[in-house]
């Protein structure tokens, strides 16, 4: 399956993967300042940025062919879609137990508390289709959508 | 191809699909004793407490034994093994023929003999039902005993506060969760569970339950006493190993099983809380009785009895604990003698983190109140990494991989 994977040599670290996975998962979607200004609550980003400068490299879900996230999901609702690969959490059965923060090698599956307690992770932007929000938008091509070399 | 499961959780669910992603037509069945389409029995807590209604207690969607082609036989339950006519024997006298037998039969309260111990309002905190028997006896203010500061112990004393219960825990040991939590760890956590209304008696234990048919309090060792109008007993669980006895199969604590999940008697497989495997930190081999472990295991043990080749040595214990908003993981070794430990402990903030290291290597770790990326600390323990030149990083707040070896980075992370 297609993954996208950081050139961490072109990250310039300016955050803007962040800016768009929150605006992909608002309901603004496209429109970045309605998603800050409108959405409540505003989305927290699924892709992580990291940065020990000069080096920078932003991070999200690699969709595990065996995902401890999925295997260890004590409700059922973190599940691997056997079509596309893709892991997605069921946020309306998520409890918040946090044992897919516990499992997850990558550190890619976010606490959402702001409602109620949610896991959320990266789902490759599945519901537009397409290239994920984050690579489409990085400006400098330190993000690739491809598949496994 | 005829598949039996004896049992209906989280290694049962595991081995149905790792049996239909090798064989798409073999018959399966499953024997439970619970009325129940698979839940998930760490939610019961929540359910307890209201914050999980009926229909999200359930594992898999509805449609999950049509859809695997699994016949579900709830109720009765499985009574007896004929090994050799390859045969399970219900309780109601039906017989089951096989070609391949998963045991997922689980755990069961270890409940220790007690002096009055038979009474109304004397419950464990296992099943569903356990919960749904408890909640008709609660109201609010009423007083509850809890033997035992374990997980069981601790996450039933949580719903019980959610429902305006006072809570007594009552444990022998010196400390809370003492089997995933060391001394710094569980005295950050006692404060927590202190500050929303538990009490405890450590060094202690029930000899005697009081009342007449109710209970009404109990007795301690110590020769103190203690009014309660319920006791919940929450000591541990042991393996529900019930079904093989006198079948030959080989029972140590567990059903004891190789790296295939299959027991000494062919043709008959073990997962899951009642399966004593291969673990990737001891020599010898343990039942780890948490969920990812039982789903692996019947993962494993499915692929295998369906003709493909699967296997699972690297069990490791492991906890995600919440008490109300305050947050706990867990993973292998709490150190000790033989062990290289580093923690920074910020008591006042209720923050500690330790890394448990042996041979260069992360051997276990405790996260209290900052848990964020915790993972990171898992896989290190499960990959076996040396992490020499970033192990003080991981002591961050938040770990990650900026700091480690640009090769070991990429290698991990673009995976």
């Amino acid at each position: 399956m297609k993954r996208v994977y950081v050139r961490e040599e072109y990250c310039a670290g300016c955050g803007l993967c962040q800016v768009h996975c929150i605006t992909a998962h608002s309901e603004y979607k496209g429109d970045i300042i309605k998603a800050y200004k409108k959405s409540f609550p505003r989305p927290l980003a699924r892709v992580i940025v990291e940065e020990k400068r000069p080096l920078s490299f932003s991070l999200q879900c690699r969709h595990c062919e065996e995902a401890e996230c999925v295997k260890a999901c004590i409700t059922g609702a973190m599940q691997k879609d056997p079509a596309t690969g893709i892991v997605i959490n069921d946020t309306a059965r998520c409890i918040g137990c946090w044992t897919c923060v516990l499992v997850c090698p990558y550190g890619a599956v976010r606490r959402d508390e702001t409602l109620h307690k949610v896991a959320v992770k990266c789902d490759m932007c599945a519901e537009a289709g397409g290239v994920p929000s984050c690579v489409e938008n990085c400006p400098n091509g330190a993000l690739e959508y491809r598949e496994e070399r | 191809m005829e598949y039996c499961i004896v049992g209906n959780s989280a290694a049962a669910i595991g081995a149905v699909e790792g049996i239909r992603g090798v064989d798409k037509k073999g018959t399966m069945t499953i024997i439970s004793d619970e009325p129940y389409s698979v839940y998930s029995r760490p939610l019961i807590s929540y359910y307890l407490a209201g914050k999980v209604s009926e229909d999200k207690m359930y594992y898999r969607p509805p449609e999950f034994y049509q859809n695997m082609g699994v016949e579900l036989l709830c109720g009765s339950g499985a009574g007896k093994l004929a090994v050799r006519e390859k045969t399970v024997i219900l309780r109601d006298g039906t017989k089951k023929k096989y070609d391949r037998l998963l045991i997922a039969t689980g755990g069961k309260p270890f409940v220790p003999p007690i002096k009055g111990l038979k009474k109304q309002n004397v419950h464990t905190f296992h099943k569903w039902d356990d919960v749904k028997s408890l909640a008709e006896e609660l109201s609010a203010g009423c007083k509850a005993v809890i033997i035992g500061a374990g997980l069981i112990g601790v996450k039933a004393a949580e719903a019980l506060l959610c429902l305006g219960v006072e809570v007594s825990i009552i444990e022998l040991a010196d400390r809370v969760l003492s089997s995933v939590l060391d001394e710094q760890a569980a005295a950050i956590a006692q404060e927590v569970m202190e500050e929303h209304g538990v009490k405890f008696v450590f060094g202690d234990t029930v000899t005697e339950v009081l009342g007449e048919g109710r209970v009404e309090g109990v007795s301690l060792k110590s020769g103190n006493k203690m009014e309660c109008d319920m006791l919940i007993v929450a000591i541990g669980v042991v393996p529900n190993t019930d079904i093989v006895k006198d079948t030959g199969i080989n029972v140590n604590r567990g059903i004891v099983v190789n790296e295939r999940m299959e027991t000494s008697v062919e043709d008959i497989y073990a997962a899951g809380d009642v399966a004593e495997g291969k673990n990737l930190l001891w020599a010898e081999q343990r039942v780890i009785p948490i969920l990812p472990n039982a789903y692996k295991q019947g993962e494993t043990a499915g692929v295998n009895m369906a003709g493909g080749n699967k296997s699972f040595s690297k069990g490791l214990a492991m906890n995600s604990l919440g008490f109300f908003d305050f947050k706990m993981t867990s993973a292998g070794m709490q150190g000790g003698e033989g062990y290289e430990e580093i923690y920074t402990l910020k008591a006042e903030d209720k923050f500690y983190r330790k890394l448990v290291i042996k041979d260069n290597r992360l051997v276990g770790f405790i996260a209290l109140k900052d848990i964020d990326r915790t993972g990171i600390l898992t896989g290190l323990i499960k990959d076996q990494v040396e992490i020499t030149k970033f192990k003080e990083a991981l002591l961050k707040t938040e770990p990650g991989f900026a700091e480690w070896p640009k090769e070991l980075r990429k290698e991990r992370m673009l995976s």
